[in-house]
């Protein structure tokens, strides 16, 4: 049930993030979603794309940093409350949500949140149980 | 063990009795043979009969490395060339090649500290000892050798390179002890493996590990690796060659320097002062028995302190801790001397890797300011802004905390460190050009 995402160290100067761009779209690596979380000095872009393998290694021959972290990918109902309700059975469990973020596939009825947890087992366990739609990574990858 | 109990547990009174009569003979000595020497005591306005205890050794001029250049190939010599009987020299990278000259008895001198040493290392006679340090003009492999047939162990010269070679000796001939590098240990221990060998399986036991500046990490790691005791040898060929000091493998903390034929002092490397036991500073060596080549407070430009506690082998000579930096790479930061290698032995300490680094020293008004960069590679890297934010207010608070000085702390990208020709390239100062 858990994701693929791979994420990558950048200085904050111009032309970094433009390289990563550059270097994937060479390997013809499709990007799903992303997510730059910044400071002033380094930012940490975090990328969910169609062949994380090839990627990983694409950008590491390409003199990045790489990691790879295990997310979870959860259909939200697009309407109101729709975030709020899985948030709260997640806290209630005491699990912390480390980051997250969210995009709209076209002709689809839910939001997708990608989601970093703290303890990714226990979250995919609390969202099964609440009958919570958890998009498989095979899925995420090729949609 | 102790191969000389005579005079490595000599009681410190005895000792320095010892050195004292052997520095007056020295003095009186280099001052009646060495020109250079003549000079350079006139010049400083002092005799050799105003030595009169060992604190007057702080009278008597320094010798660096340059006098020795500037005294190419011979000059400093205290016997006629016919006394001569062996030559060793450095590579001359950096300038002109340094020669040193050892009578017959400096060779025997040589053979029996460098016996003692293997000893304290934990070798006996019935030891096969293989010497892969380079056999030649440096001092190592010849060294070493010497030492070990001093003391009566099998000794193979296998000298460097031919790695693959060397690990089929190693299997075939089952050496207990090994001298060399300690980077090179590692490289033998990748290379045995290569063609499937493993060498903690095999019957080596210790290794004497020098020439090279080397970590408490790497000492883990290669004990772990290769199953074996790693032991710190010192030596410089200025002096004598390996066996200047050791490490006793009874307690592992620190080279016992052979002060019954070296005289320490420890100073700060600017006011030129000595310092007080145990405080951090340049070491400087007065040799008392060498005879072709003798050294009158030679600056070593190793930085390091002196450890006079006893030590659970028995010998009373004093410890010296693991080369701290050289005192030609220190900076000097709001009055605080910095070396790189101590911002090193700190990043190490934080997160137990040798991360890429670079300091970069500038002057903002009149204000010095330290940044230290460090690379981000796949072992520190977090997704998480918080861990490697976390990781660099860590290392700042160790350097406030180890070496008093306030330092930014940089996370750049790997590979952004300039790296000239293989090595990396650790100070960028900019306070000259603003």
């Amino acid at each position: 049930m858990k994701a693929e995402q791979i994420s990558i160290f950048l200085e904050n100067r111009a032309g970094r993030l433009e390289e990563v761009a550059r270097l994937l779209a060479e390997a013809d690596i499709n990007i799903r979603a992303l997510s730059l979380a910044d400071t002033s000095d380094f930012g940490i872009l975090r990328l969910i794309v169609s062949d994380h393998e090839k990627a990983k290694k694409t950008l590491k021959d390409g003199g990045f940093t790489v990691g790879r972290n295990a997310v979870v990918a959860v259909e939200v109902p697009d309407r109101p409350g729709g975030l709020h309700s899985i948030l709260n059975m997640l806290s209630g469990q005491g699990i912390n949500v480390e980051y997250m973020y969210a995009f709209v596939q076209q002709s689809s009825k839910a939001a997708t949140i990608i989601f970093r947890f703290d303890r990714t087992d226990q979250a995919i366990e609390v969202l099964t149980k609440n009958g919570i739609t958890i998009i498989p990574g095979q899925t995420l990858y090729s949609i | 063990m102790i191969f000389d109990d005579d005079m490595e547990t000599l009681p410190r009174e005895e000792l320095e009795a010892l050195q004292l009569r052997r520095l007056k003979t020295l003095t009186d000595r280099v001052y009646a043979n060495v020109p250079f020497y003549r000079k350079a005591f006139d010049d400083a306005g002092v005799r050799p009969s105003d030595i009169q205890t060992l604190a007057d050794l702080r009278y008597l001029p320094f010798t660096e490395k340059q006098d020795l250049r500037n005294h190419y190939p011979f000059g400093l010599f205290a016997v006629p060339k016919d006394n001569v009987v062996r030559l060793h020299a450095s590579s001359g990278t950096t300038g002109k090649a340094t020669v040193v000259g050892y009578t017959k008895r400096d060779v025997e001198n040589w053979a029996t500290l460098m016996a003692r040493s293997l000893v304290a290392a934990g070798a006996t006679k019935r030891d096969i000892i293989h010497v892969a340090y380079g056999y030649g003009l440096f001092t190592g492999g010849l060294g070493a050798h010497y030492g070990a047939e001093r003391l009566g162990a099998t000794t193979i010269p296998v000298s460097g390179g031919s790695t693959k070679r060397q690990v089929v000796l190693l299997r075939d001939f089952g050496a207990t002890v090994i001298c060399c590098t300690p980077s090179y240990s590692l490289f033998l221990y990748e290379t045995a493996l290569e063609s499937g060998i493993d060498i903690k399986d095999l019957p080596l036991r210790i290794g004497v590990f020098g020439a090279e500046p080397w970590t408490e990490e790497m000492r883990r790691d290669i004990e772990t690796k290769l199953g074996i005791k790693a032991i710190d040898i010192y030596g410089l060929s200025e002096i004598m060659g390996p066996g200047v000091g050791i490490e006793c493998i009874e307690a592992q903390d620190g080279a016992h320097i052979q002060e019954d034929h070296f005289l320490l002092e420890i100073i700060d490397p600017v006011t030129k002062e000595a310092l007080p036991p145990g405080e951090t500073g340049e070491l400087v060596i007065t040799t008392l028995c060498k005879e072709a080549l003798p050294m009158i407070r030679y600056r070593t430009r190793d930085i390091t302190s002196l450890n006079y506690t006893p030590c659970r082998c028995g010998r009373t000579f004093a410890r010296m801790h693991r080369v701290m930096g050289r005192s030609d790479d220190m900076l000097i930061i709001r009055g605080v001397n910095v070396f790189p290698s101590q911002i090193e032995s700190i990043l190490l300490e934080t997160q137990g890797l040798t991360p890429h680094y670079q300091l970069l020293v500038k002057r903002e008004g009149n204000l010095d300011t330290l940044e230290v960069q460090v690379e981000v590679d796949e072992k520190i890297f977090s997704d998480e802004i918080k861990n490697l934010q976390r990781l660099g207010v860590k290392i700042q608070k160790h350097i406030k905390e180890f070496l008093g000085v306030t330092a930014t702390v940089k996370l750049v990208e790997p590979r952004s460190i300039q790296r000239s020709e293989g090595k990396a390239k650790r100070i960028i100062d900019m306070r000259s050009v603003s």
